[in-house]
């Protein structure tokens, strides 16, 4: 038996690509599912987690998945309701609600208004800097300040949603205040702004100057008509110049979070949305998500079914060539009977052969699925999530 | 010593018929075996050794008759009491110098691989001026140094019959000289019978007895 292993070991090193190449596909046929089960059940595990976190969620009426995915991790908003739900939340006492406003975009990452409460909500504590406290002031979350190359007291402007509408919102520039610590969720990938900067970037509010001199356009300033120049940076010198118009209860948002105070709250807050025909629905992100989940894991049993056929066919192209392989070594076979080996042994080597490469899928495997283990969450959230 | 009787052979569906009416070789005997292409010379000794079996009569060696015996008791027999150097070389690619000699205690186990065998291997291999090359692989010798191998591979069980077809064709003429010295050398030491087919007249002298095979053939 140790001789048969030592001459198939020889074998398999002296025809080595040809030994790794079986091996390896050996190792995908039987990592593959077990790899891609892995990753589903992380992304369940992560998406559950983050829903599970979010008690209860208001949104605009229509589809439940865009306003969670919207709220939960900045996809763009299906719609948006008024900040006057999130009052309506606060009077009735059973929930504290906090406005979300996942609109904007700033270089390619999501620039989202909250109130400080949410951070509290979340865990989430500035690494460097502080959290922001006035207009104008933003927090990256870790990897959008390791994306954007920023750092506390640096300047991040805003991204005009049309660059081509001349009339359009100004960019602003948004003082980085604070860099949060990494807490592996999407707020990671966040740029944060208070709710009012928010509305400043979209033209709700504003700062200007007027009288002689105004109407110009520099680096300060954006024209808005006349003689009457925008800011385009708040300071301390022109914070108190800003203001809005309007009522700030009919300001935007995308969603409110709202955080019941018990269960009976909960039921109670969720009776107030029972119309599907009203402007808002009250949604809980976990029931949403594993619906998400649902369809994902029916997308996973669709490619257990393709992968299935697939393996057999690969096992049989394994065959095959392992079949090629020993009528190529007709002439070696033919030696060794020649110098004394039965056929009973000939089948020992092979089987030996067989055995060691089945070992090195096996391990090879082992190694894949051990990978996808380890790097399974930060896949996760890098490529199915993010 | 090897006695044929009344041999005949044929292969199925060929023409080509061997019958040799009675040969017989004593122990210790070094005999040439010539004769034209296709004159049975290495039926001849696949016979010897039990690989081809005849359809009548007996090939006897050291009394035992080769036709009585089932397959596997031919091939341990042959394993474990003759040499057989082959007309191709048969080295096995993927094994280097010691372990193509020592293949066969690989894969029959009537054969024991241990420490003695090893230490034989590499003596025959230094006999056979290999010894700086055991861990060689067959690719990266010259065929003088691969035929050689295969003479070091035959005579590793120290057999009592040494069968060789051809194993110093396609030589040039000092690699023909030293295996053939290496093959007598060691069937002297061992007290071992040689028959070995050549088609080097020059070589004949050396051997005791000459047999032509062309009588034979019908």
């Amino acid at each position: 038996m140790q001789h048969d292993f030592y001459l198939a070991w020889r074998y398999l090193r002296h025809n080595k690509i040809r030994s790794l190449i079986l091996a390896a596909c050996l190792a995908m046929i039987t990592a593959l599912p077990q790899a891609l089960h892995r990753l589903l059940d992380e992304a369940e595990r992560w998406m559950s987690a983050r829903a599970e976190a979010t008690p209860l969620l208001v949104g605009a009426q229509g589809s439940a998945a865009d306003l969670v995915l919207n709220a939960l991790y900045f996809t763009d908003a299906p719609a948006f309701i008024s900040m006057g739900e999130a009052d309506r939340i606060a009077a009735t006492g059973w929930a504290d609600p906090l406005p979300v406003y996942a609109r904007f975009r700033v270089r390619g990452l999501p620039l989202v208004g909250v109130t400080t409460d949410y951070f509290e909500f979340r865990g989430l504590a500035p690494a460097e800097g502080v959290l922001p406290a006035l207009l104008g002031d933003c927090v990256l979350g870790a990897e959008a300040a390791e994306r954007l190359k920023l750092a506390p007291g640096d300047v991040l402007p805003t991204t005009p949603e049309n660059v081509f509408d001349l009339a359009g919102v100004h960019p602003l520039k948004l003082k980085v205040v604070g860099i949060l610590a990494k807490s592996h969720v999407p707020d990671d990938r966040a740029v944060f702004v208070d709710l009012q900067t928010a509305w400043v970037i979209e033209g709700l509010g504003h700062g200007h100057e007027t009288g002689p001199g105004a109407g110009r356009a520099d680096a300060a300033f954006a024209p808005l008509s006349g003689d009457v120049s925008a800011y385009t940076e708040i300071t301390p010198d022109n914070l108190a110049s800003f203001h809005f118009h309007g009522d700030p209860a009919d300001f935007p948002i995308s969603a409110v979070i709202a955080v019941p105070r018990d269960v009976r709250s909960a039921a109670l807050l969720r009776g107030r949305y029972p119309d599907s025909e009203a402007k808002t629905q009250i949604v809980r992100p976990l029931d949403v998500t594993r619906s998400l989940l649902q369809n994902i894991f029916r997308i996973g049993a669709l490619f257990d079914a393709i992968l299935l056929p697939l393996g057999a066919a690969a096992l049989l192209m394994v065959a095959l060539v392992f079949a090629l392989s020993l009528r190529l070594r007709q002439r070696e076979i033919e030696t060794i009977h020649l110098i004394g080996c039965s056929p009973l042994t000939v089948v020992r080597l092979m089987a030996a052969e067989i055995a060691l490469i089945a070992l090195g899928a096996g391990t090879l495997g082992l190694v894949l699925v051990q990978a996808v283990r380890a790097g399974a969450a930060e896949f996760v959230r890098h490529f199915v999530i993010a | 010593m090897i006695q044929i009787e009344d041999l005949e052979f044929r292969y199925p569906g060929a023409e080509f018929r061997l019958a040799v009416p009675e040969l017989r070789i004593s122990r210790g005997e070094k005999i040439a075996l010539i004769g034209a292409s296709g004159a049975g010379k290495t039926t001849l000794l696949k016979l010897m050794a039990g690989i081809a079996v005849p359809q009548s009569g007996n090939v006897r060696v050291d009394g035992v008759p080769m036709r009585e015996l089932s397959d596997r008791q031919r091939r341990n027999f042959r394993v474990s009491r003759i040499g057989f150097v082959f007309q191709e070389l048969e080295l096995l690619e993927y094994l280097n110098v010691l372990d193509n000699i020592v293949h066969t205690y690989r894969i029959n186990r009537v054969l024991k691989l241990n420490g003695r065998v090893r230490e034989r291997a590499a003596e025959l291999a230094e006999a056979a001026g290999l010894m700086g090359k055991l861990k060689r692989m067959p690719r990266e010798l010259s065929q003088g140094e691969r035929q050689r191998v295969a003479v070091c591979r035959a005579l590793l069980p120290e057999p009592g019959l040494i069968l060789a077809d051809e194993a110093t064709g396609s030589l040039d003429p000092g690699n023909k000289s030293r295996i053939l010295g290496l093959l007598f050398r060691m069937t002297e030491r061992n007290g071992a019978t040689l028959a070995a087919v050549t088609h080097d007249h020059e070589l004949l002298p050396r051997f005791d007895r000459v047999i032509d095979l062309s009588a034979f053939r019908r």
